[in-house]
């Protein structure tokens, strides 16, 4: 039995495609652009706060696919880096003389270097194998670092954590980042900054030679390299990158708590990441933009999101290992056809009936929720906009017949984009 | 970070220095350590089997642990605590084996890493489940009345019967697993089928059936760990979340694959962690001894977390600082034969 824990090559939707080596620009500049734009198009303030945290999650979950997408290593700790190298950004905050010596924008810096360093420690005996036992590592190392939070007080600050004020900084160019909009546009250009430099670290050398050692790393010594090196750089590029992330969060909540790096965090972290896409460059993003957006708007809506989305994380896993960014690449051949209008019709009935079917089903969750567990005499909930009587029989039956009619019809369609999916992906005038 | 033994489970009174310790505080803390490290290996036993065979560590397998725990509730509500024991494992079991069967089989293609992510996906879910159902709060599941009396005291110690019944069911799970291993066709069949199973298949045996069925009887063993375990450390939607770490490091300490590795991590971690909380042993008193002096005043100095250190703050880390270690130097674990 082979146990080297790496994603298969021969599965297409799990490779991190090797693509061209030389460098698209205009995918960067739409991001720039679109960067600059949002806040104008999205203007209140808690949608500011959601796209600040959405960007720290990204620069967090590429940082993460270093290691899962691109070196194959399953790290159950990852939080940890980031969550130091925010502390070291507070306590920096909280050094007056030294704070007002240094602009703001350069602060993630610090906090890249304290978790790059952190990584170099751990990373030189945890990269000595990949696999179970790094992940086991990873786990233990987590597990430690995280329950030393509440021993180290002086670093950690116990439970309460340690709170700092990016303003005590030297001013920026005039600007003291007072207002949640300044701290927006620093966060947008770290995500810039950090999101360019991954992809250009992935097209280095050593990048290329991170996934031929996930891929093989046998075949990789026999070529001359050292499989444990590569997963070394690797794991220390990926530590810089999570300590910007855990800097930029220092910056935005100034404040941080062991929370920020005990397991939790880390699980989420690579839910987040495997539900965008391991295989893609561009999957951690999806993936970062979806789980902050379920986490933050959908957390409003119902105390059952956890649920929700481990459904929906243990549904990707089974069925779409290439998670999101998997689903739409899967799309290309039959838009390079031209057959990708084929699709449009077939997926409305299926996927909208589906949908259907879901949004009862979540409302049957909600409602034996509600029946088991409010309070005594509460019958009344509200969902869709409907408030009704728990205890009537009358929402159940709708509920079931939304439910069923809505996945019946998933099921009577599903042949027929079966058929379509066939037929596009089919060049005209080859053999069926 | 929730504590592996709760405060009210360590028998003995804290802050006795070692030096002046007896025989008799010495054999109740053996007691304590053994029950919690009987009840890991139980945990332990199950998904070293299940890592030897398919080569995936289960992280779902603590979750297992709390639903045999949740189900035993439900049913001692009904039938009482004793029809709980008996079913609620079978339950659990057959839960197991359909994980297997339709999840992890699935997931088997596309290769380990993802093997991995789906356990742990699992292990989320079943969270998510069992607050769903039961919701947040601790359950009100009691020990048996039968067993609601004083075994035995030890220097004015006294040791629950429900210890020793623990003790008892774990010794007896231990023996009838190492007999069905080792004495019985079925365990011949199953050890084949750990090395070498392709041979197996080729001889006739039905490989993947076996594969769910351990990975049943694996599940299982936790749910009856579950079931024990539930009363007296308590059964709320966290306690996977406390032991499930631990058992990976059990397992990864005593070797991966090996179960009397799993039962030596076991029983050393049972033991380490309650003996350094039963006894209060000071960082400030090993530094004095060490020769260092204390810095003056002690609440300005940067080294003041390392001078307040004592035992019992840090037992629960304790186990976590020896994977590692051993993991550096002697990544097979205590009696494993292979890598990872």
């Amino acid at each position: 039995m082979t146990d080297q824990l790496t994603t298969d090559p021969t599965k297409p939707a799990q490779r991190m495609r090797a693509g061209s080596l030389t460098v698209p620009l205009i995918p960067w500049v739409l991001a720039a652009a679109l960067l600059m734009v949002l806040p104008f198009i999205f203007t209140a303030n808690s949608a500011i706060t959601i796209m600040n945290q959405m960007a720290i999650t990204i620069i967090f979950a590429l940082a993460y696919n270093m290691l899962l997408g691109q070196g194959g290593m399953l790290s159950f700790g990852h939080a940890v880096y980031a969550g130091v190298g925010g502390f070291a950004c507070v306590h920096i905050m909280n050094m007056d003389d030294f704070f007002a010596q240094i602009p703001l924008p350069l602060l993630p810096v610090f906090g890249g270097l304290m978790g790059m360093g952190l990584a170099t420690i751990v990373g030189s005996f945890s990269t000595r194998k990949a696999g179970t036992v790094f992940a086991m590592i990873s786990l233990g190392v987590g597990e430690l670092i995280a329950a030393c939070s509440v021993i180290i007080v002086a670093f950690f600050g116990g439970e309460e954590g340690i709170s700092g004020d990016r303003t005590y900084g030297m001013p920026f160019f005039g600007v003291e980042f007072l207002q949640q909009i300044e701290v927006y546009y620093l966060i947008a250009a770290w995500l810039l900054i950090s999101a360019a430099l991954m992809y250009l670290y992935s097209r280095t050398p050593l990048g290329r030679m991170a996934n031929a050692v996930r891929d093989n790393p046998e075949r990789a010594e026999f070529l001359g390299y050292s499989a444990r090196w590569v997963r070394f750089f690797s794991f220390v590029a990926s530590g810089f990158f999570a300590g910007v992330a855990g800097a930029l969060f220092a910056i935005n909540y100034e404040i941080l708590t062991e929370e920020n790096l005990n397991t939790t965090q880390s699980g989420l972290i690579l839910l987040a990441t495997f539900l965008g896409g391991v295989g893609f460059f561009f999957g951690p993003i999806l993936g970062a933009i979806v789980f902050t957006l379920v986490q933050t708007v959908l957390s409003l809506q119902t105390e059952l999101w956890g649920f929700y989305l481990g459904i929906v994380f243990v549904v990707t896993v089974m069925f779409f290992p290439g998670g999101l960014a998997g689903l739409i690449m899967m799309h290309v051949p039959a838009m390079r056809l031209g057959k990708l209008g084929l699709l449009g019709m077939p997926y409305l009935k299926t996927l909208g009936s589906g949908a259907v079917g879901c949004l009862g089903a979540a409302a049957l969750i909600e409602m034996t929720f509600h029946a088991r567990h409010a309070s005594a005499g509460d019958h009344e909930m509200t969902i869709y906009w409907t408030t009704f009587d728990t205890h009537s029989v009358v929402p159940w039956i709708i509920a079931i017949a939304v439910t069923l009619i809505g996945f019946g019809i998933a099921r009577r369609t599903a042949p027929a984009l079966a058929e379509a999916w066939g037929q596009a992906n089919t060049p005209d005038g080859a053999m069926r | 970070m929730k504590p592996l033994i709760p405060e009210t489970w360590i028998t003995s009174p804290q802050g006795v220095l070692w030096i002046t310790a007896d025989m008799d505080l010495i054999l109740v803390n053996l007691i304590d350590g053994l029950v919690t490290g009987l009840l890991l290996f139980m945990l332990s036993a199950g998904l070293t089997l299940i890592f030897s065979m398919m080569g995936v560590l289960n992280f779902a397998h603590a979750s297992f642990y709390m639903l045999g725990a949740y189900f035993a509730f439900q049913i001692s509500l009904y039938l009482g605590f004793w029809m709980g024991l008996l079913i609620a494992p079978l339950v659990v079991g057959v839960l197991g084996a359909g994980v297997e069967r339709y999840g992890l089989r699935r997931v088997h293609q596309y290769g380990h890493v993802p093997e991995l992510i789906f356990t742990f996906g699992l292990a989320l879910l079943i969270e998510e489940l069992v607050q769903f159902i039961w919701g947040k709060n601790q359950m009100p599941y009691a020990t048996p009345e039968v067993l609601q009396f004083t075994a035995f005291s030890i220097a004015g110690n006294s040791i629950p019967a429900y210890k020793i019944f623990m003790i008892f069911i774990s010794i007896a799970i231990f023996i009838g697993l190492l007999y069905v291993l080792t004495r019985t066709r079925v365990g011949m069949i199953i050890q084949a089928a750990l090395t070498y199973p392709k041979t197996v298949e080729a001889l006739g045996h039905n490989v993947p059936l076996i594969f769910m069925g351990v990975f049943g009887v694996g599940t299982a063993l936790a749910g009856v760990a579950g079931v024990i375990a539930g009363p007296v450390l308590g059964t709320f939607p966290g306690m996977a979340f406390v032991l499930g770490s631990i058992v990976f490091v059990t397992i990864v300490i005593g070797g991966l694959g090996s179960l009397w590795g799993a039962l030596v991590a076991s029983l050393l971690i049972g033991w380490i962690t309650t003996f350094s909380k039963a006894y209060n042993l000071r960082m400030e008193d090993l530094l004095t001894w060490l020769g260092f002096t204390k810095p003056e005043p002690i609440w300005d100095s940067a080294w003041r977390d390392l001078w307040s250190i004592t035992s019992p703050q840090i037992a629960d880390i304790l186990p976590y600082i020896l994977m590692v270690l051993i993991l550096i130097f002697r990544p097979y674990g205590l009696f494993g034969k292979r890598d990872a």
